[in-house]
């Protein structure tokens, strides 16, 4: 399926996009400071009302890679399930995107997700809290140099005692 | 250590007469590990403060180390009530990445096997909500009809539970006419079962009072909520996948996709019986046109192993399969990545897989249904009795392994 119009009409509002195909899977690359608006105009004006999920990549190690981080938005039409895929690459130090928690509620927790295992900051997040990991856990364990069985944190986990409870 | 109680708001002394009640981990009403904090006025739920995270196991981690055809034995433990359906999510998602196409009997055995996990994991969950509501005689016949499906899949398979049944380009065994003679007899006599269950629930004055009017999710919240599957069907999201871009077999199938407008618990569970009619329908329609042929990718593609008899008698089977097992050799993925989704029992199944070339992946991310339902579950329950919160629990169907992953 074609999403040419789109995309034109997304190239004429946003400077700068790279568009790629794949599988018969659109994908976009924008800037951090676009990422919001984009979503936003896709929302509002091409009717992609779904927001399947939100997701990182790591590309620590990844060949040819330049940049640490890709954020991956997966995006849906409800009406004929259209899909696009929006990505923003990002690299240390700066690791921090708009949240979109106010155009789909749903984003809060699949972003708490994405803070929790890579440390991606959500910038006006309500309440951006781990959300698999314990409180007191410091490390992002999805991320690539985070060793598969842990630094030992498994084995200091603190006791709670009836009596504390 | 203090205890943690996931609580994001300050103290706030207007609000010391409300009650705190933990819920769960540890509960028989949530079927698996998850907790709810809710703050109680005398019955009423004035808020409820989801707190998961007590199954997490690291899947998506373990996924980077294991193989392609490793992995899909994790697929199994994500949604342990319908695995059938992770494997085929799993490696349809793979052989996207990959491009390569299943021959046509893989892709009926594939939504044959599909259907009945359909039927099984929404046999589980309506009998949850009945005997979370009190109908006990009712998750009784559900559950005889699940160990049926659990006999053909060991028929099939050899394993009851934890099949890891697909492999990259194919399944592990063939349907075999012993197989196909028992999914028959299945669909002749599941519909009387179904008929008597919907006559036990169906216009059960308990039972619709519990459930009618109880946790409604409106179209607009279900959509912002990134609601999918039955949960998002019946507050009238007309979605259903295997509609709306057919893969395996679903384009040659004569099927309905099941709505319902009011987004209760009840049309929840009225959405799910209708869909296990649809999926009868599917089952019978596909067992019936199994076209004949190969069930795996032949030796050229070098995606399954080889049987067992071209390995040891030709000599494209031995390199093939050498291949296939040396650790250094393996698949071959471009260096690229996809999504792909099916429609599982509770919703969209979502694999993000990115390839580096090797046979392991470098990010297998999966996109859970009920995480961004269980997300839901504090609008849905705000307002409503504590004796409700397990029937809008039953209703979303949280797997907690699928959950946390």
């Amino acid at each position: 399926m074609s999403q040419t119009p789109i995309i034109d009409s997304l190239n004429a509002d946003f400077a700068g996009l790279t568009t790629s195909e794949f599988r018969g899977q659109t994908r976009i690359v924008v800037a951090r400071d676009q990422l919001h608006d984009v979503l936003r105009t896709l929302r509002d004006e091409h009717g992609f009302d779904m927001l399947i999920d939100i997701t990182c990549v790591d590309y620590l190690n990844y060949r040819d890679a330049t940049e640490r981080f890709g954020l991956v938005y997966l995006l849906a039409r409800s009406d004929d399930m259209r899909r696009l895929t929006i990505r923003v690459m990002l690299s240390e130090p700066d690791l921090s995107v708009p949240t979109v928690t106010d155009l789909w509620s749903g984003a809060d927790w699949t972003e708490r997700e994405v803070w929790d295992m890579f440390g991606i900051t959500f910038d006006g997040h309500p309440d951006l809290r781990r959300i698999l990991m314990p409180e007191e856990f410091t490390a992002h364990p999805l991320r690539k140099d985070y060793p598969l069985q842990g630094r030992g944190e498994r084995h200091n986990f603190p006791v709670l005692t009836r009596e504390d409870g | 250590m203090p205890v943690i109680t996931p609580d994001p708001l300050t103290h706030d002394e207007s609000q010391d007469y409300l009650w705190t009640l933990n819920f769960g981990p540890q509960h028989p009403a949530t079927h698996t590990t998850l907790r709810i904090v809710l703050k109680l006025d005398g019955e009423r739920v004035v808020d409820a403060i989801p707190d998961i995270g007590y199954l997490h196991s690291g899947f998506e981690k373990i996924g980077e180390h294991l193989d392609y055809d490793q992995y899909v034995t994790v697929t199994d433990r994500m949604n342990y009530i319908s695995p059938m359906a992770n494997n085929v999510a799993w490696h349809h998602a793979v052989e996207r990445l990959l491009g390569v196409d299943v021959p046509p009997r893989c892709q009926y055995i594939r939504t044959i096997v599909c259907e009945l996990a359909r039927i099984s994991d929404h046999l589980v969950c309506n009998g949850a909500v009945g005997l979370d509501t009190g109908a006990f005689t009712f998750f009784l016949y559900a559950f005889y009809q699940r160990e049926l499906i659990y006999d053909i899949f060991e028929t099939l398979c050899g394993a009851r539970f934890t099949n890891s049944y697909t492999r990259v380009g194919g399944v592990t065994h063939d349907m075999t006419p012993k197989v196909i003679g028992q999914i028959r007899e299945f669909c002749r006599n599941f519909p009387k079962t179904i008929r008597d269950m919907e006559a036990l629930l169906d216009r059960n004055r308990i039972f619709v009072d519990r459930t009618k009017g109880v946790g409604v999710l409106t179209r607009e919240e279900a959509l912002a909520g990134c609601a999918s599957g039955p949960v998002a069907r019946a507050s009238g999201v007309t979605v259903d996948l295997r509609k709306d871009e057919p893969y395996l077999a679903y384009a040659d199938l004569d099927f309905q996709v099941c709505c319902a407008r009011e987004g209760d618990s009840y049309s929840r569970y009225l959405v799910r019986t209708a869909e296990m009619w649809e999926s009868l329908k599917l089952v019978e329609q596909a067992i019936e046109n199994l076209p004949a042929g190969p069930f795996n990718l032949g030796i050229d593609e070098r995606t399954a192993k080889p049987d067992k008899q071209a390995v040891y008698t030709t000599i494209e089977g031995t390199i093939s399969h050498f291949e296939l097992v040396m650790s250094n050799r393996g698949i071959k993925v471009p260096c690229e990545e996809s999504y792909s989704a099916i429609e599982a029992p509770n919703g969209e199944l979502g694999f993000y897989i990115v390839g580096d070339g090797s046979n392991v992946a470098y990010r297998a991310r999966c996109r859970p249904p009920s995480f961004n339902h269980f997300a839901l579950f504090p609008q849905l329950i705000r307002g409503h009795t504590l004796s409700d919160v397990v029937a809008v629990l039953g209703s979303l169907n949280i797997i907690a392994a699928e959950l946390d992953r």
